[in-house]
């Protein structure tokens, strides 16, 4: 035994025993009993209050400007689905279609709302958007958005397939904070949205998986739409931390490798492509 | 934020009501934690030392010190993944059509290249290989087969959310992102192949449009009944 070696492991044990005890955990806990007591519609102040005793009198205006990002783009998807459930009647087949729709609108709103307390909460200013403040057949690339079942269906795809690669895209700027857990928590939902889509248009005759593959010819865009291409830039990549995956094992193909890794997109490239849908 | 969804109430007003009443009283169990949580640290480095003699534990160790703990893991979620998916492939359900047969082989081999790359970033830290125990599900059903597939994805993306704040090095932490929204993915289709349009119900999504997320003694609670290597945690 080293004695070095021993007070080493005693330091990260009581580092441990510290950290339950220092503000950041007290906040959360206080934000757990808290939680139980409102209601969920006071819910997102509740998390904004947590954040503010976690870092302080303000949350990191780093964080501050993600929370925004994500806002602008839950705004962006909130928007497009509520438009073509309340004034495109006809596009979007009664049923099980339109009782999708409908979730993941609703799940868009909570988004929205959610962000917005946080931000607020945190002394920010949380962006607000209208839906006239968008054009969603992108300055006319997508004329029959709202008038063609497999063109509203193809944009949905894309806004959720981006609102994957936005949120992944920012996880190192949360890093170790307690809000990256909430961002990963919406994050994975959106990736429940853009498979469900993607079967949506597959269940109308498109040949696509609920997974992103790799594009025909190997291109990263697999939706073989190519106005959509700057959503899939980067898709078709095959090494992760410096390990390539295709041959990794029997059977790991090409296209297998680059479907098993969803790839973050960087700020600025989402924000070039939602600038396509706001006027 | 990992208990968001796991924490109950009555935990909640214990603690609460111990802090308000007996403050004393928390303290002691404090001090007593941490003198326990310190021995518990002098027998970890004992070991530590006595492993060329022979291992002093049976099994997997996951140690959550370090990112090393994380990524085991989640190569052992993934290895359960893997071997539940090749039994899939290997032989499906005689109902399943024939896109549902390829769409197995895809998430089959999705799985085996998560757990080949937890493996080889891994290298020398990473833990052996688990022995699953698969007994309680029926291979031939649809049902049955769907319905772990199911719980499997579900906790998947539990456990990646779950984990991700604990992840302190930036090319991992995205490596864990890029994976948890494929499984993500996974758990839609095969939610959606049990009933269409549960891909993001109330079971796995909540009021405030958040996933689960999990911390990884509950995950490894659940996911344990499939692993007949025993599985040690230490500094969670």
């Amino acid at each position: 035994m080293n004695i070095v070696n021993i007070l080493e492991e005693i330091e990260k044990v009581d580092g441990e025993i510290y950290e339950r005890l220092n503000p950041r955990r007290a906040a959360m806990k206080a934000f757990f009993g808290l939680g139980k007591k409102v209601a969920l519609s006071a819910a997102p102040l509740a998390l904004g209050s947590m954040f503010t005793k976690a870092y302080g009198q303000t949350a990191p205006s780093a964080v501050i400007d993600v929370l925004n990002y994500a806002l602008t783009l839950e705004y962006l998807e909130y928007h497009f689905y509520n438009h073509s459930l309340l004034a495109a009647p006809g596009l979007i087949p009664a049923g099980a279609a339109n009782a999708a729709i409908t979730t993941i609108r609703d799940h868009e709103k909570a988004h929205v709302d959610l962000l917005t307390g946080a931000i607020k909460a945190n002394g920010g200013t949380p962006v607000s958007f209208t839906y006239a403040q968008f054009d969603f057949t992108a300055k006319g690339t997508f004329p029959t958005v709202y008038s063609d079942y497999n063109t509203f269906l193809a944009v949905a795809q894309a806004f959720e397939d981006t609102g994957v690669r936005a949120y992944k895209g920012q996880a190192t700027v949360l890093k170790g904070m307690p809000v990256l857990t909430t961002a990963l928590q919406i994050h994975s939902v959106e990736a429940r949205h853009a498979a469900h889509i993607r079967s949506m248009r597959a269940a109308n005759g498109v040949n696509i998986k609920p997974w992103i593959s790799l594009g025909a010819g190997g291109v990263a865009n697999d939706t073989g739409i190519g106005a959509v291409d700057p959503v899939y830039a980067g898709e078709n990549v095959d090494a992760q931390a410096g390990i390539t995956i295709t041959g990794i094992a029997t059977g790991v193909t090409k296209a297998a490798a680059v479907e098993c890794f969803d790839e973050p997109l960087a700020k600025a490239d989402v924000l070039t492509i939602a600038g396509l849908f706001i006027k | 934020m990992e208990n968001l969804q796991e924490k109950n109430s009555s935990d909640l007003l214990t603690t609460e009501k111990g802090m308000l009443t007996a403050p004393l009283q928390r303290r002691s169990f404090l001090q007593y934690a941490g003198a326990g949580a310190a021995a518990m640290a002098l027998v970890a480095v004992g070991c530590k030392k006595d492993r060329n003699d022979g291992p002093m534990v049976s099994g997997a160790t996951l140690d959550f010190k370090d990112d090393f703990g994380v990524l085991n893991y989640a190569y052992a979620l993934e290895q359960l993944e893997a071997a539940f998916y090749i039994q899939v492939a290997s032989k499906p359900p005689s109902t399943f059509s024939a896109i549902e047969k390829a769409y197995f082989q895809d998430i089959q081999f999705h799985e085996i290249a998560h757990r080949e790359f937890f493996k080889k970033a891994l290298g020398t830290a990473a833990i052996g290989n688990l022995e699953v125990d698969f007994s309680s599900i029926n291979f031939n059903d649809r049902s049955s087969v769907l319905n772990a597939a199911k719980a499997f994805e579900d906790l998947g993306v539990a456990a990646y959310n779950g984990a991700g704040a604990r992840i302190k090095t930036d090319v991992y932490l995205v490596a864990a992102g890029k994976i948890v929204s494929v499984e993500a993915r996974h758990a839609a289709y095969i939610r959606d192949l049990i009933s269409n349009g549960s891909f993001a119900n109330a079971e796995v999504v909540n009021a405030q449009g958040l996933d689960l997320a999990l911390a990884p003694d509950k995950v490894l609670a659940t996911a344990g009944k499939f692993i007949k290597t025993k599985i040690n945690v230490i500094n969670l």
